[in-house]
């Protein structure tokens, strides 16, 4: 059998330097819901992820492990997608006494960067957060639109950008922004 | 030629530009708009009126400009109603003129409208009056008449070819105009180091500053503008944007911003136009004043201009739009013109001065050069049709009259200022109210009667300049630099502590302006001939006649005088005629203008295009579509798609030579003979887990759902408060506390949003989590009389025997190496399975189920065949059979709905008499009397023939030929359905047509179950 593959099978678009949009691939995702607060599921995010549980509009990733804040009782982890299922076996042992949700979902959505000195205005020609330096610092993350679709955005570091969406729109989401970031259509804002 | 030989500012005269006018080639220079090119090559009749097709000329040198508009561009880069004073000359730019047949010079519509010099042919209300009888005429002979005499430009026949983008920006400070007031208040607000958004409708910065004459901090206007504008660039804190209106304010400092990015220069890959939708945490509106015309007869004749405008073009563009000159004022900044000219060398023949003494420093420069100043008195009217030849000059009598003899005077421009008015549009966009300035005779803002106001309730917008009533330079700079501070200050910083150069009193050396004195209306002489004339709204020709009519029939308000003259409600939206409109019919009704007050403002500011406001939104992107795993193999393969919810979704698969029935029929005969295949990846699938999770799926599902053993499925329905169905889906308990529900297709967000709803608000205690897992899976129905062995040739790892996977079950297992939940659940009555694989396995899964198919004769099948054979099987489809108001116990589903539990969402609703009562209607299966005849969906259903209108029993819900059965089938929802088995009932159609069914059973095939228990 051929190996799984992303709806965007890892494809690229950009122009030259200044933007570059890449499909990830396949990528390990575990959607956890409870209460944030208990010491018991943080600690087994942490023993879980590597990675303490990112407060309210954060990520925290060490390498492609981590996690992003999704709502006030969920949080989306990052692995690879071969380690989901221990994963998923040990968060559910840790929290065993708790009231809790672990799904995986690494088949649910398309996690999309956008890198480069022009990554920033891209964001800012599809969404209507605010994406500025100081609104919007690396390991910042936003539920928001993007190309008109619900999507999740987080800032990797200075230049990178990580958008995911519901697989079924991926083709959307993705083809919006290779059109988008032409090089004739440099802003110049930020 | 009228260019001058030296001047223009604007203008670079090294670099020559060809463009074309109504098919003539001419030429200009860069930093031309289309208008001063125009005019430099001589061209003053440019367009005709809307109604009555008169020559006009160009008003204005700006967005305010009521009559020169064009069809600019070619082809798909074609469009209409482009003010030429706001479009940039470019190589190879394409105009032509409007609302003229069969030319610009000759025109059949002016030719009627002469008429009108004896009796008005339009006059307000004309339409409402005059088109009521016949009824039928109007559509059939008046609209159409009136379309091609009337309208402006014509639509574009081809689709747009650029691109458009939008841009989203937050920032502290948003100061919208770059003149003096905005470069100034600008200038204070980043002095604190907050972000500060700067933006200018032109192409260049410095507004009035680059014409008037003022001297600011010691620096002539425009070195003081270059000044200011190279400081405010080198910020680090400071954007700044050309070419960039601001269009509109909306609540809590939102600001939309159309930015015109290529017009001037268009090149591929750059987009048009691009719309800026600002968040600011403060706002100032710097947007200068617009000047108003006087209201004399005959004022709409080419050559009758603004006076800045006059000013504008022979300072900033080098084009003197005359030789002779009339100036008619009402107010000292018009002299300035009148000096201009002078210099210029143009013979400024006279300052018409409807005041009674003039004493100014500006009009005592104009006598020391010799200009005539002649006080208290008009213009009675201007000589000229398609050009002013000279003008009729009278003596304002204090009655308003014109008394004494007239007196010609020849010229060929006459310059015109009836005073200003503050551009408030965009503070009065979002709640700012104004008052009336009787003394500067203007509306000016009172931020003390309202102001728009931010999240926190503060006041957040406030005008700055001219745009605040400050018409003089020194208060204008003031009260901009007061407004850049006040504005720093409450976004959260402080201006004083940054220091630099331009806080504070900026230095402004400027002539004291004599007061402004009100003049609404200056009569022609005599016979009063040309009283249908006195223009007040040259882009929807409403004359001063007009307003008086409209007051003389009763409207008071200027909101209904406005729409029965249509004053101010064209493209240009009043700029220049609303204040003039409102003064004059004040008048008329013996009210003060403060009395009258003023029409409501509303975005935009000035037009922005369709295409900034679609942004990249167009095209393949104007609506996200949504696509399963299989989508390209479908499209591969024939696929003929239908929209379901925001997915594409295969209706058939259409083989060459094949039409959409001949697909649909081969592949449901061959489902329920051999073996289908169909995508059923955009069901709605939904994740429940939690201790409490059966307990709320029996308050949220009409039957139990808690007594489902895990590995078991159970079809349910979910209702409304209201008792009414509104979801259905098969759900599975996967383990002790978990559960996987399936919705309908688009039907998952509504669902979870439900969920979610009763779960936060109602049932906050219950431990219950929802996830929308719909994208996770691929799913596939394997269908048919051969399903098992397709799945056995797959290599259906586990056991699928009939025994092992019984009816209504689910196991885990892998097929064709893929991890996999095959559930036994059927919605074509075959023996049927649902295989949810990973999404990122789709594909291949999908792949492998073909080729192992192949011996047993599968082929895909697309909606219309699920529709077909859901249909046979009596199975209801929401939204066919349901439409809000339709119960389960309506269509016959009392054994999905538990009589045992003591609630569920809808059961106190399903008890009450409208919904027990026996006359309901109730869902019943149609057999047509001719096997052949299909009934149309929605057909009504009567028990007599009679003369409409007839009463309706009953309706068509679905209808089908269904080729399994050889005859049509229908279902549909009937007034004691239930009751009525065998009756016939009678359809009458379109046409006089009459067909008869008979009432059955909804189940038409196989009402046993054996096929699917196998």
């Amino acid at each position: 059998m051929s190996e799984p593959q992303t709806v965007l099978n890892r494809a690229s678009a950009g122009t030259g330097p200044t933007v570059k949009i890449a499909d990830l691939g396949v990528i390990g995702m575990i959607a956890l819901r409870g209460d944030l607060s208990s010491p018991a599921l943080q600690s087994a995010v942490t023993a879980c992820c590597g990675v303490s549980a990112p407060g309210p509009l954060s990520a925290r990733f060490d390498g492609e492990t981590g996690a992003v804040w999704m709502s006030p009782d969920e949080l989306l982890l990052f692995c690879a997608r071969d380690e989901v299922e221990g994963r998923i076996a040990r968060l559910s042992d840790a929290l065993a006494g708790e009231h809790h949700m672990v799904v995986d979902v690494s088949d649910a959505r398309a996690v999309i960067e956008v890198a480069g000195p022009d990554a920033q205005e891209l964001m800012a020609k599809g969404s209507p957060v605010d994406v500025s330096d100081a609104a919007f610092p690396p390991g910042t993350a936003r539920r928001t639109r993007m190309a008109e679709i619900a999507a999740l955005l987080w800032r990797t570091d200075g230049e990178t950008w990580r958008v995911a969406c519901f697989q079924s729109f991926a083709r959307h989401l993705f083809d919006w922004l290779a059109a988008s970031s032409g090089e004739g259509a440099r802003v110049g804002y930020f | 030629m009228t260019r001058l030989s030296v001047g223009g500012r604007l203008i670079d005269r090294s670099k020559e530009i060809s463009f074309e006018f109504n098919g003539r080639r001419l030429s200009g220079y860069r930093g031309d708009t289309l208008a001063s090119a125009l005019l430099a090559n001589g061209k003053r009749l440019v367009g005709r009126s809307f109604k009555y097709h008169r020559p006009r000329g160009i008003v204005a040198s700006g967005a305010e400009e009521p009559n020169a508009l064009m069809g600019v561009g070619r082809g798909g880069r074609f469009e209409p109603n482009q003010r030429a004073t706001t479009t940039e000359l470019y190589d190879g730019l394409t105009a032509e003129s409007q609302n003229h047949w069969p030319s610009l010079r000759f025109d059949i519509g002016a030719v009627n409208a002469a008429a009108a010099s004896v009796a008005p042919i339009f006059p307000a209300g004309f339409y409402y009056k005059t088109f009521i009888y016949p009824r039928a005429a109007w559509k059939h002979v008046y609209e159409p008449l009136i379309r091609r005499m009337a309208g402006l430009g014509k639509a574009p026949k081809r689709g747009d070819s650029d691109i458009y983008e939008h841009f989203h920006v937050h920032t502290d400070v948003l100061v919208i105009g770059g003149g003096a007031a905005g470069l100034a208040a600008a200038r204070t607000a980043a002095g604190s180091g907050a972000r500060v958004l700067l933006v200018e409708q032109t192409a260049a910065w410095g507004g009035r500053a680059l014409v008037d004459g003022v001297t600011i901090d010691g620096l002539p206007g425009p070195d003081w503008a270059a000044r200011e504008t190279s400081a405010l660039e080198a910020m680090p804190n400071v954007r700044m944007r050309l070419r960039c209106t601001g269009a509109g304010l909306y609540d809590h400092g939102y600001a939309m911003l159309h930015e015109r990015v290529s017009d001037h220069a268009p090149a591929p890959g750059v987009p048009r136009h691009r719309l800026w939708r600002v968040r600011a945490k403060r706002i100032v509106v710097a947007s200068g004043a617009i000047e108003r015309p006087l209201t004399f007869a005959l004022n709409d004749a080419p050559g009758v201009m603004l006076a800045s405008a006059v000013r504008d073009y022979v300072e900033l563009y080098g084009v003197c739009p005359g030789r002779n000159a009339v100036i008619a004022a009402n107010n000292d900044d018009a002299y300035r013109t009148a000096l201009a000219l002078d210099a210029a060398g143009v013979e400024v023949r006279a300052v018409l001065d409807t005041r009674r003494a003039v004493e100014g420093e500006l009009p005592a420069r104009a006598r020391e050069r010799g200009i005539p100043v002649r006080l208290r008195t008009g213009i009675a009217f201007v000589r000229g049709g398609t050009g002013v030849r000279g003008v009729q000059v009278g003596r304002l009598s204090d009655s308003g009259r014109m008394t004494g003899a007239p007196e010609t005077v020849d010229c060929d421009l006459v310059a015109m200022s009836g005073g200003w008015s503050p551009a408030v549009h965009l503070f009065s966009h979002c709640g700012g109210k104004l008052r009336w300035d009787d003394a500067q005779v203007m509306f000016r803002p009172a931020p003390e009667r309202g102001a728009p106001s931010g999240p926190d309730g503060a006041v957040n917008t406030r005008c700055a300049g001219a745009a605040n009533g400050e018409l003089q330079a020194a208060a204008c700079l003031a009260d901009a630099v007061e407004a850049g501070a006040d504005a720093a200050r409450a976004a959260g910083f402080a201006p004083e502590a940054a220091g630099g150069a331009s806080e504070g009193a900026v230095a402004v050396d400027a002539p004291e302006e004599a007061p402004v004195e009100a003049h609404w209306f200056t009569p022609s002489r005599g016979g009063y001939v040309h009283g249908t004339k006195h223009w007040v709204d040259f882009q929807n020709d409403v004359t001063a006649a007009d307003i008086r009519l409209a007051a003389q029939e009763g409207y008071e308000s200027i909101e209904h005088a406005k729409r029965y003259t249509t004053l101010g409600m064209a493209t240009d939206q009043g700029k220049t005629s609303n204040v003039n409109g409102l003064a004059l019919l004040a008048d008329e009704l013996g009210k003060s203008v403060s009395e009258v007050g003023v029409t409501t403002f509303r975005p935009p500011y000035a037009p922005v295009s369709m295409g900034a406001i679609a942004g990249r939104n167009a095209g393949p992107f104007f609506k996200a579509v949504r696509k399963t795993r299989m989508h390209d193999w479908h499209e591969r393969h024939g696929a003929d798609f239908e929209p379901v919810g925001d997915w594409r979704r295969p209706y058939c698969f259409r083989r060459r030579g094949e039409d959409r029935p001949a697909a649909v029929t081969r592949e449901i005969l061959n489902t329920r003979r051999n073996v289908g295949l169909l995508d059923a990846s955009t069901l709605g699938k939904l994740a429940v887990k939690g201790p409490d999770a059966g307990e709320f799926l029996d308050l949220v599902y009409t039957n139990a759902m808690s007594t489902l053993k895990p590995g078991r499925c159970r079809y349910g329905l979910m209702c409304t408060e209201n008792g009414f169905l509104f979801d259905d889906g098969v759900a599975a308990r996967i383990g002790e506390d978990e559960y996987l529900l399936h919705t309908t297709s688009g039907g998952a967000e509504r669902v979870h949003a439900h969920l979610e709803e009763w779960l936060q608000t109602e049932w906050w205690d219950m431990k219950v989590h929802v996830a929308d897992v719909t994208d996770q899976w691929a799913q596939i129905v394997v269908a048919g009389p051969n399903a098992r062995k397709v799945l056995e040739a797959a290599g259906a790892s586990a056991d699928v025997a009939a025994e092992a996977l019984a009816f209504m079950s689910w196991i885990e297992t892998r097929i064709a190496g893929c991890p996999v939940r095959l559930y036994r659940i059927s919605f074509s009555g075959e023996l049927s399975y649902e295989i949810a694989t990973p999404a990122n396995c789709g594909a291949i899964l999908w792949e492998a189920l073909l080729k192992a198919g192949e011996p047993f004769g599968i082929m895909p099948y697309g909606t219309e065949a699920l529709h077909v054979m859901r249909a046979e099987k009596g199975f209801i489809m929401i939204g066919d059979e349901t439409d809000g108001t339709v119960t389960p116990q309506d269509l016959g589903l009392h054994w999905a709905v538990s009589r045992k539990k003591d609630d569920f969402i809808g059961k106190r609703a399903q008890e009450r008499a409208d919904l027990t009562r026996p006359d309901r209607k109730q869902l019943v299966g149609l057999t047509t009397e001719e096997p052949e005849e299909v009934l149309p969906d929605g057909a009504h259903a009567v028990e007599v023939v009679t003369a409409p209108p007839m009463r309706t029993v009953g309706h068509v819900t679905s209808t089908y030929y269904s080729p399994t059965l050889g005859r049509s089938i229908a279902m549909a929802l009937i007034e004691r359905g239930s009751a009525r088995m065998g009756e016939t009932l009678t359809f009458p159609l379109e046409g006089g047509k009459v067909v008869k069914a008979v009432v059955c059973d909804p189940v038409f095939l196989d009402k046993e179950g054996i096929r699917q228990n196998v």
